[in-house]
């Protein structure tokens, strides 16, 4: 099914099942995510790429009738296993959601409240750290003068860089996003677009888009997930090229989904 | 036979006028109150209240020890208060989904809500004054604070309930521990509305007089002693607007109107903060 066989796995997904109850929303899915790419998933609504997504850093465990069985296995841990340590996982693995999460706090201490939690860092290095994670979010100049400020203040689309920043200002191995642009505008999409392409040299980046073309723009590899089953994986320019599967040809030239 | 537009704009201008009427209806008796209040109140209402005691009949006084009382049992039911209703509304919101418990926790604390308040001065007066065999400040604070409570529960956890669970997925993800996705997090977010339950309940207590009855009792004298009887604003309108002489009845009138406008201050002054809050948070 998934042929394509990666240089450099970060992360190996194997044999992955996910029930909601009793419903199984994932089906045996076999994946490896390759290190320092972007890897996208796409597929209609309901096909569980945002489901893979959230067993990347168990979010699911927050909701008690989630269940998740087989493997995802980083740095040779298996993410799945019930002795792993949610908060370091977490820390390894960052999130960005699809609306915009500021904390109820300034510009700084958003950033700050992630990098607290793992290091001790004294005034000069948090004030520092602050500043290169918002430098990398390309929010920087934005913002510099008004850090004190609520992270509520800013629009729709720095609030999500302010997001991604905080995201990042953990120093995570792997950064997960989740439609992160899908509640913005256009702009705000290039810039966010941009930003990826430039994340990438630090981080392993698996991202879920409903936009096809934003997949085909930013992605290295692409994975088609119809129903909870891995239809097609491959480097990206393979799948919109040259599909496989009839099925990924489809949906990629719109005649479904 | 009428066309679906003009049965609509029928429909549409009867409902506007029906809603105006109601609003009109219940702003009246309001306006009533309040214009019989600052009739009667206003020139009762002169700096001897402030200066001296609850009076004799026939003689002039103030309402020092009885404003003294009220602020000290209110403040201090309040602060006990609070805290409790806080931490157990929150423990029902972020911690109540599985499990006995907390379904029995809401439904005791429902029906506390709506206990009749003179029950509660019942339960104080038997648990407490009739143990240490007098009325005092402290058995009136008790009861205060236990109204605070049920008030103060049911607000924090209709607060917390309406912050966007992404929030919390959001501190989550970065493996934030629940106590300090709760404490940094969520109760932040939902730091307005906790406050205005807060004020609320102090908005109800300030003018409870069925359970001070049977606890603070009154004092005709100063008295800062928590273990004594205490005077208070409501009870000492009670007893004053019931009597026969002038003097007292003007003083009720006077009292009547200071808590009335100390809790609308109260509520001005919350909304005046929570709107700057809002526009830097």
């Amino acid at each position: 099914m998934n042929t394509e066989n990666i240089a450099k796995p970060r992360v190996t997904v194997k044999d992955l099942n996910f029930f909601y109850g009793k419903y199984r929303a994932l089906k045996d899915i076999n994946l490896d995510i390759a290190e320092k790419k972007v890897t996208a998933f796409i597929g209609p609504s309901g096909c569980g790429k945002s489901t893979l997504l959230r067993t990347f850093n168990r979010m699911y465990q927050l909701y008690p009738q989630q269940t998740a069985t087989g493997a995802i296995m980083l740095d040779g841990d298996n993410i799945l296993d019930k002795n792993q340590d949610l908060n370091k996982l977490r820390a390894k693995v960052g999130m960005v959601f699809q609306k915009p999460t500021p904390f109820p706090m300034s510009i700084y201490d958003n950033i700050a409240f992630g990098v607290k939690l793992y290091q001790n860092l004294n005034k000069n290095d948090m004030d520092e750290r602050v500043e290169w994670a918002l430098k990398k979010a390309a929010l920087w100049v934005e913002v510099k003068d008004k850090l004190k400020q609520s992270g509520m203040g800013l629009s729709g689309g720095q609030q999500q860089r302010l997001c991604i920043a905080r995201a990042i200002a953990v120093k995570p191995e792997v950064l997960l996003l989740d439609e992160p642009t899908s509640a913005l505008d256009p702009i705000s999409t290039a810039h966010i677009e941009k930003l990826i392409d430039e994340l990438k040299e630090d981080f392993t980046i698996v991202i879920v888009t409903h936009n096809m073309q934003q997949a085909a723009r930013v992605s290295d590899y692409t994975a088609y997930m119809y129903l909870g089953d891995l239809i097609e994986f491959g480097d990206t320019s393979t799948v919109f090229t040259n599909p496989k599967r009839k099925e990924t040809e489809d949906y990629i030239t719109g005649r479904f989904g | 036979m009428i066309n679906l537009y003009t049965r609509r704009r029928i429909a549409n201008a009867t409902g506007l006028t029906v809603s105006v009427l109601a609003m009109a209806f219940g702003l009246f008796w309001l306006c009533w109150i309040l214009w019989t209040l600052l009739d009667h109140g206003l020139p009762a209402l002169t700096p001897m209240v402030f200066e001296k005691m609850t009076p004799p009949p026939g003689s002039s006084g103030g309402l020092l020890n009885a404003i003294f009382g009220s602020l000290m049992m209110t403040v201090i039911g309040t602060l006990i208060g609070t805290p409790i209703g806080i931490l157990a509304g929150t423990y029902l919101a972020e911690f109540g989904q599985r499990g006995w418990l907390a379904p029995i926790t809401r439904f005791i604390n429902d029906i506390l809500l709506s206990a009749p308040s003179i029950v509660i001065g019942l339960f104080v007066y038997e648990v407490y004054v009739v143990h240490v065999k007098h009325f005092s400040g402290w058995a009136g604070t008790i009861a205060l604070a236990i109204i605070v409570i049920p008030i103060v529960i049911r607000t924090t956890e209709n607060m917390l309930r309406l912050v966007p669970s992404t929030l919390r997925e959001a501190a989550a993800a970065l493996g934030a521990p629940q106590w300090k996705i709760i404490s940094f997090v969520t109760l932040r977010a939902a730091r307005a509305g906790i406050i205005t339950g807060v004020m609320l309940a102090i908005a109800r207590i300030s003018g409870e007089t069925a359970p001070l009855l049977f606890t603070a009792l009154n004092n005709q004298f100063w008295s800062s002693d928590m273990d004594q009887p205490m005077a208070n604003l409501p009870v000492v309108i009670f007893q004053f607007a019931m009597s026969p002489y002038q003097d007292w009845q003007n003083l009720a009138w006077a009292g009547a109107l200071l808590i009335t406008f100390s809790v609308l201050t109260l509520n001005i002054l919350a909304r005046v903060l929570f709107r700057q809050s809002a526009s830097t948070h």
